[in-house]
């Protein structure tokens, strides 16, 4: 279903997102001013959206992978199993992007 | 532990290339980091504040600082295999294949290493 794409999607997002948290510990490592060009960078509007999208992207392909380990291991292959775990890995994402957000903002 | 399937080594025929090391790496990783990503959320969700000296202390802290290089490490190995499928499914001319798969195992190599290094010089220097 649009999970399997979104999987990708998310994966490669994510692969991304890791040069931003290889740039966080380098900054981080280099010093207070270069810190700060970081921190004042990942501030920005843009900056905030972006992060929310990796959690989401976070989320999703967590549950969704753990839903692969699943199916490898050879459970929840019914038609009606596989839409209904779709159904919670979505809801869940969207579920814990939000409560980590509205919770830290 | 032989990364072979018991059917393969029984038939004795050797698989085409590696696509069943490729499977079983990318499973072991991936329940790695569950447990790692899980943490990692739950640390970044927890931390004060984004201030330099907050930040630095969280990633000079031992604990952390183990917990922080094996993400780095097992993420980018997730990162990689992830990406060369990717590339191998969407990428159809042969150079540009080879070329990127290349540029991946490159790029994934640096931000491992790179983000390590950053990791112990940050305990070193607090």
């Amino acid at each position: 279903m649009t999970l399997s794409i979104l999987h990708r999607i998310t994966g490669v997002g994510l692969s991304v997102g890791l040069i931003v948290f290889a740039a966080w510990l380098i900054q981080a490592a280099a010093g207070p001013e270069q810190y700060q060009y970081f921190r004042v960078a990942m501030s920005h509007p843009i900056g905030i959206a972006l992060l929310i999208a990796w959690t989401f992207a976070f989320f999703l392909h967590l549950g969704n992978g753990i839903r692969h380990l699943v199916w490898d291991v050879g459970y929840g292959f019914e038609k009606s199993q596989a839409n209904a775990s779709a159904y919670i890995v979505l809801v869940m994402a969207i579920v814990l992007t939000a409560l980590f957000w509205v919770l830290k903002l | 532990m032989s990364l072979r399937t018991p059917l393969s080594r029984v038939l004795g025929h050797g698989s085409a290339k590696e696509g069943t090391a490729h499977f079983v790496s990318q499973r072991i990783s991936a329940i790695a980091l569950v447990l790692l990503g899980g943490w990692f959320l739950v640390s970044m969700y927890l931390l004060e504040s984004t201030a330099y000296l907050e930040v630095v202390r969280y990633i000079g802290r031992p604990l952390n600082s183990v917990l922080l290089s094996l993400l780095s490490v097992i993420v980018a190995y997730h990162s990689y295999l992830g990406v060369q499928v990717v590339i191998e499914d969407y990428v159809h001319a042969p150079g540009l294949k080879l070329l990127a798969l290349i540029g991946s195992r490159f790029a994934h190599t640096l931000i491992a290493v790179a983000s390590v290094y950053a990791v112990i010089r940050i305990g070193l220097i607090i």
